[in-house]
């Protein structure tokens, strides 16, 4: 079985009108299944491009970048959306909750676009809800809710698909310390309980912390990348055979 | 699918109920140009029917011949001033022309008419036997001349609701009494049940009807015996009216021994002419309509492009999470597009109420006959989906193409 992201040799060239812009210089990264992983790096690094590769919004100018075995680089935007809508779940720095609309039906949003019935929308939705501790606020306006809370819906919406990828990126960059630390124990416990892979952009190294593997990028590169605790068993085993 | 577009109509009433002012004046155009064209539409049928209920009281399936205009001298008189049509060609054409059901005719002269100690000038028609059947005209009270009155040129006469109502005081039955025309007296033998304007605008009821054979002998005094200021013919068919048209033509042209380069001298109208006029009014009326209609649905239509191209601009961050999360490029194009439909078919509904509440304040302040048709509404409902979604295309299609990494970096 493949791994769930292996990038090879990826390159992403911008135009900024006569200017090339070399996003990612010839990048090579492979992430397992069951992994937390947290991507570092100043800004202008290379590290947003990056995720925005690994979450299917962008697309490779050169190389390889295949997620759960799918090679991306070479599909139409209606196949990246279904690709993003089955595989991926997003975090973002700004919650990104559609305004004026309730917590419950944000968090429905990606299986409205799955067709699912009404009713299986509300039920999953409400147990996505449900999971990250706001159980009883699926009514909530996002004016209404904490900014922690907010995140919280958010993290709800990627995660009612079952996604095999969390992509969180700087989901910690707009709440205090308190709601700091609620967030990142709720993605550190869907990594460890139920083995969600997590990719975090972040440049707070006590938020680095709380992942396994710290991936440094500067400029359009890997400058590091170490263990900083254990590696999944999943690895070690198959590493071991 | 099902549950997609339903969620996707609910999420636009609920983006529309929110900015209630701004979607209100969004609608406001096609509000207006639907309901003016509603209510103006409304009007237009009214004015119609009325005009085509005038145009009935002619009588059934009428042709009408007037004399030609005498222009022998180089001078022409009014219509109907030759005396080129007689009492004989009206009994021939019935003879020689079987589509012709029954022909009569008919002469007429103002005069002076005394009852009691009132006097009105009103015309005097005398007429043939037929007249009364072909024009379709019915009694109040009394009846009909006998053919006793017509052989002896009685002395009896029938009195339109106008005469009746100048000279006779109201409530007092004018059978019986006693009437003087050119101070010949008259006994009134029926009162004529009312028709109203004709369709060129002058009182039918303004009339007595007195026997041709009367009139030609004992008040008019004519000098060519046998002349007729017009005759009437009626067919079974309303189709078969301009053939009968053409037929009387040849007859009366070989009858009046004109060569083929004279004019006619004679004028022949049928029921079918007199409405196509009309027909032609409200055909001008009709094109204006549309004219309207279109601009008023246009300026809608782009109203509802500008706020939908606002919306999508200020919307750009929640298309872009709309994106990340799977949204298709069609599931885009047809939130919008629904939002596009939903403005515009609000308004078209709206339109029609102001439409229909347009028309009727119109009977009752103007007193103008209206008819709401059906078809205009379910028109008019389904132009205002349609310029939903042409106007809608653009701005859904412009936020179905935008990137979703820009999108999202959208502030």
């Amino acid at each position: 079985m493949s791994s769930l992201i292996e990038c090879e040799d990826v390159w992403k060239v911008y135009r900024v009108g006569d200017v090339e812009v070399q996003a990612l210089r010839g990048l090579s990264l492979t992430i397992e299944r069951g992994e937390f992983v947290a991507i570092m790096g100043s800004s202008g690094s290379g590290k947003s491009t990056l995720m925005n590769m690994l979450g299917c919004l962008d697309q490779p100018t050169k190389g390889c970048y295949r997620l759960n075995g799918i090679e991306v680089g070479g599909l139409r935007p209606d196949e990246l959306a279904g690709i993003r809508n089955q595989q991926i779940g997003f975090v973002f720095q700004s919650f990104n909750l559609i305004p004026r609309t309730s917590a419950l039906e944000n968090a429905q949003l990606p299986l409205f676009y799955r067709g699912l019935s009404l009713k299986d929308q509300r039920a999953q939705a409400a147990a996505a809800l449900g999971r990250v501790g706001l159980h009883g606020r699926e009514d909530h306006y996002p004016t209404q809710l904490s900014g922690g809370q907010q995140q919280r819906v958010a993290i709800a919406r990627a995660l009612v698909t079952s996604p095999s990828l969390l992509l969180a990126d700087e989901p910690t960059g707009n709440l205090d310390s308190q709601s700091s630390r609620e967030i990142m124990g709720i993605l550190e416990a869907l990594n460890r309980d139920e083995g969600i892979t997590i990719i975090l952009v972040t440049h707070e190294v006590d938020v680095a912390a709380y992942t396994a593997r710290e991936i440094v990028i500067q400029d359009g590169q890997i400058r590091s990348d170490r263990w900083t605790k254990a590696r999944p068993p999943s690895r070690q085993v198959e590493v071991e055979i | 699918m099902a549950a997609f577009v339903w969620l996707t109509i609910m999420t636009a009433l609920r983006i529309l109920g929110r900015n209630r002012l701004r979607a209100g004046l969004t609608m406001l155009g096609i509000v207006i140009g639907v309901g003016a064209v509603i209510a103006m539409v409304s009007i237009g049928e009214g004015a119609k029917r009325a005009v085509q209920a005038q145009i009935a009281t002619m009588g059934t399936n009428v042709i009408i011949i007037f004399p030609g205009v005498t222009s022998a001298s180089g001078v022409r008189g009014s219509q109907g001033s030759a005396v080129t049509l007689t009492v004989s060609d009206a009994l021939e054409l019935r003879k020689r022309i079987p589509l012709l059901t029954d022909t009569g005719w008919s002469r007429r002269d103002v005069m002076q008419i005394v009852y009691g100690n009132k006097n009105w000038n009103g015309p005097i028609n005398g007429i043939s036997p037929s007249y009364l059947t072909i024009r379709d005209w019915s009694f109040t009270s009394g009846g009909p001349f006998t053919q006793t009155d017509l052989d002896s040129a009685a002395r009896v006469a029938l009195l339109g609701q106008t005469i009746v109502e100048n000279l006779f005081e109201p409530g007092e039955e004018p059978v019986g009494g006693v009437i003087r025309i050119k101070s010949v007296p008259f006994r009134v033998i029926g009162v004529l049940a009312p028709k109203g304007q004709s369709s060129q605008g002058s009182d039918q009821d303004d009339v007595i009807l007195i026997p041709f054979s009367t009139a030609e002998r004992k008040v008019f005094g004519t000098s060519f015996i046998g002349s007729v200021g017009a005759m009437f013919g009626s067919t079974d068919q309303v189709e078969d009216l301009p053939q009968a048209a053409e037929q009387i033509r040849e007859v009366l042209r070989a009858r009046h021994r004109l060569q083929t380069e004279q004019n006619d001298d004679f004028t022949i109208r049928t029921q079918v002419d007199i409405g196509k006029v009309q027909e032609g009014t409200s055909e001008t009326l009709t094109m204006m309509l549309f004219a309207i209609a279109s601009v008023s649905l246009l300026v809608g239509g782009i109203g509802i492009m500008n706020i939908l191209l606002v919306s999508v601009t200020e919307r750009t961050r929640e298309i872009g999470v709309r994106m990340a999360v799977g949204a298709k490029r069609h599931h885009i194009m047809m939130q919008f597009l629904i939002e596009a439909m939903t403005l515009s078919l609000v308004g078209g509904v709206l339109g029609i109420a102001l439409g229909i509440a347009g028309a009727n304040l119109t009977t009752v302040i103007a007193g103008w006959p209206t008819i709401i048709s059906g078809d205009v509404i379910v028109i008019a409902f389904f132009f205002s989906l349609v310029v939903g979604l042409f106007f809608g295309l653009y701005p859904a299609n412009k936020a179905a193409r935008l990137n979703p990494i820009e999108a999202l970096r959208y502030e």
